[in-house]
């Protein structure tokens, strides 16, 4: 099976990899963190997001998969970076498949990107509440 | 602190090694040019139908499909009329399962194979479940082999076959056939014994009268000849029966109609005719080229895991998971090198590999496992570049794996409560 070009960029150039856990300027309150997928399956994703005044400040990911997952995380860093909450809740994964031309087989990835993405947000909503 | 690098590494090419790689050898292999060269005259020059019994054309046909299968039957200790052709090895299983059932049913209807068998051999299987007959599927030790005791401990008085292979195409464990034909044999002589040997043969010691195998499946391109082309042996001495599966004009003693590709016959024995001089010295070289690429990986990686008998093994086989990293992305890094992966995503079905599920691999090193398979012609050169690049490879992409981060702070990944999806 033949990989997009955009999933081989993403692949090879991941952007945003990483943890604020080991960021010293940064208060974890301020960081929602959604793990998601399983060791089992394949998949695991976990993407990070630092929120300041209600936008989505920074975002950083790893993920173990395979290529069209770590792209598919890549890219939703990016996308998310700017974005207000309620803004990155909406993110489907059908964009994440347009953008990175995902094939059928594949389409888990996006859905496990999307769903990063909405983990990550309830985390920092939780946090937020107590 | 220096951590590897996130984005794609620089590995250099050493002189002499040619990308791609092909290391890729249990799928198929490159056909040798002694073979080529035997075969180029039987497209050309002589033509002529091996059953064509009134004319030169034929009587050169049928002398060159006789003498391959003298070479073929010299490699695997039998009689040349012992060897039926067939297309290939699943054609072959297929024959040799469905031809001993059918013809042996009114004896019993219970057959033994195990979970680790080619799909050809399984699904065969699976179909004569569904006209009535009972299989036993054992589960192999985690090493992958099987004990004679698991096979007669299970064999009742209604069991015409056991079905065992001689080498597993994914992990390369080789299993004791002639201890487990010699326990067959002596807790039952009626109950056939069935070995496909496609992996084995022509790379490890194999005798049928050593393994007391009653019926054995090869073929060509796994050791160097052409694809299309396998066989089928089939003891004479006691007769073994079987039903054909194909039906017409009485070719291969009635076992196996069709027109025989007198080419393919020619390419395949000279293929056997190699294997059978060269295999003592090539298993040296490929076994010391295996055991280069092993140690070349493992003095640089940790967390790595062979998957199946490192002792009881092909010479040309490693199969190894890499923890914390996923199949399919490692295949990507390594796109300039044949070799496959058990990971779910590299399969149709989206299921890792029963094989190493069998073994009790767990699912995840299941998706985290490579499989390399050198052959003949691969160099020292090219397995310095591939430990290079795979090494590199899985320090990048544990990069970025949280499940290597976790390990890396202690955290054990088996305690965390995932969401499978």
């Amino acid at each position: 099976m033949a990989y997009s070009d955009k999933v081989i960029d993403h692949y090879e150039n991941p952007r945003n990899v990483g943890t604020f856990k080991t960021e010293a300027d940064v208060d974890s309150s301020e960081v929602g963190m959604g793990l998601v997928g399983a060791p089992a399956c394949g998949d695991v994703m976990r993407l990070e997001i630092r929120v300041k005044d209600g936008l989505i400040a920074d975002a950083k990911f790893k993920t173990f998969g395979c290529g069209s997952a770590i792209a598919s995380s890549s890219l939703a860093t990016e996308m998310i970076k700017g974005m207000t909450l309620d803004q990155a809740a909406q993110i489907t994964n059908t964009t994440i498949v347009e953008e990175l031309n995902l094939p059928p087989v594949k389409i888990h990835c996006s859905v496990l990107a999307e769903d990063a993405i909405k983990a990550a947000i309830e985390d920092y909503k939780k946090k937020q509440a107590k | 602190m220096c951590a590897a690098a996130t984005s794609k590494i620089e590995v250099t090419v050493p002189e002499g090694v040619k990308l791609p790689i092909f290391m890729d050898n249990h799928s198929t292999t490159a056909v040798d040019l002694r073979v080529v060269h035997a075969m180029l005259p039987f497209f050309t020059n002589h033509y002529g139908n091996a059953a064509s019994r009134n004319h030169v054309f034929g009587w050169t046909a049928e002398a060159a499909v006789e003498n391959a299968r003298g070479q073929i039957a010299a490699l695997l200790g039998g009689d040349a009329k012992e060897i039926v052709f067939t297309s290939g090895a699943t054609e072959a299983n297929n024959l040799a399962i469905k031809g001993v059932a059918s013809f042996y049913k009114k004896q019993g209807n219970h057959i033994i194979t195990v979970e680790t068998e080619h799909k050809s051999i399984l699904d065969t299987c699976k179909r004569l479940e569904r006209d009535g007959y009972e299989v036993t599927y054992l589960t192999p030790q985690k090493d992958g082999l099987v004990t004679p005791e698991m096979i007669t401990s299970v064999m009742t008085d209604k069991t015409i076959l056991v079905s065992i292979m001689l080498a597993n195409n994914e992990v390369g464990v080789v299993q004791d056939v002639n201890a487990i034909g010699a326990a067959i044999k002596a807790k039952n002589p009626k109950t056939l014994f069935h070995t496909d040997a496609v992996q084995g043969v022509g790379k490890v010691p194999f005798d049928v009268e050593k393994a007391k195998v009653d019926l054995v499946s090869v073929t060509a391109h796994k050791m160097y000849g052409p694809k299309g082309i396998g066989a089928l042996w089939v003891r004479r001495k006691p007769r073994v029966r079987i039903d054909p599966i194909i039906d017409g004009g009485g070719h291969e003693r009635g076992m196996r109609s069709g027109t025989l590709p007198v080419p393919m016959i020619v390419g395949f024995g000279k293929a056997a005719e190699i294997a059978k001089a060269e295999m003592a010295d090539e298993a040296v070289h490929l076994k010391a080229l295996r055991d280069r690429l092993y140690n070349g990986i493992t003095s640089k990686l940790t967390e790595t895991y062979v998957n199946g008998s490192m002792e009881h093994r092909l010479p040309g086989n490693l199969n190894i998971s890499f923890a914390f990293v996923e199949g399919e992305s490692l295949l990507m890094a390594l796109k300039d090198v044949a070799v496959s992966s058990g990971s779910a995503c590299t399969s149709a079905s989206l299921e890792p590999s029963y094989v190493l599920r069998a073994l009790g691999a767990g699912d995840d090193l299941a998706h985290s496992s490579i499989r390399f398979g050198i052959g003949r012609f691969n160099s020292e050169a090219e397995i310095d570049y591939v430990v290079d690049l795979v090494v590199k490879s899985v320090e990048r992409l544990r990069t970025l794996s949280p499940l290597w981060e976790m390990h890396q702070d202690g955290i054990d990944i088996s305690t965390i409560q995932w969401t499978p999806h």
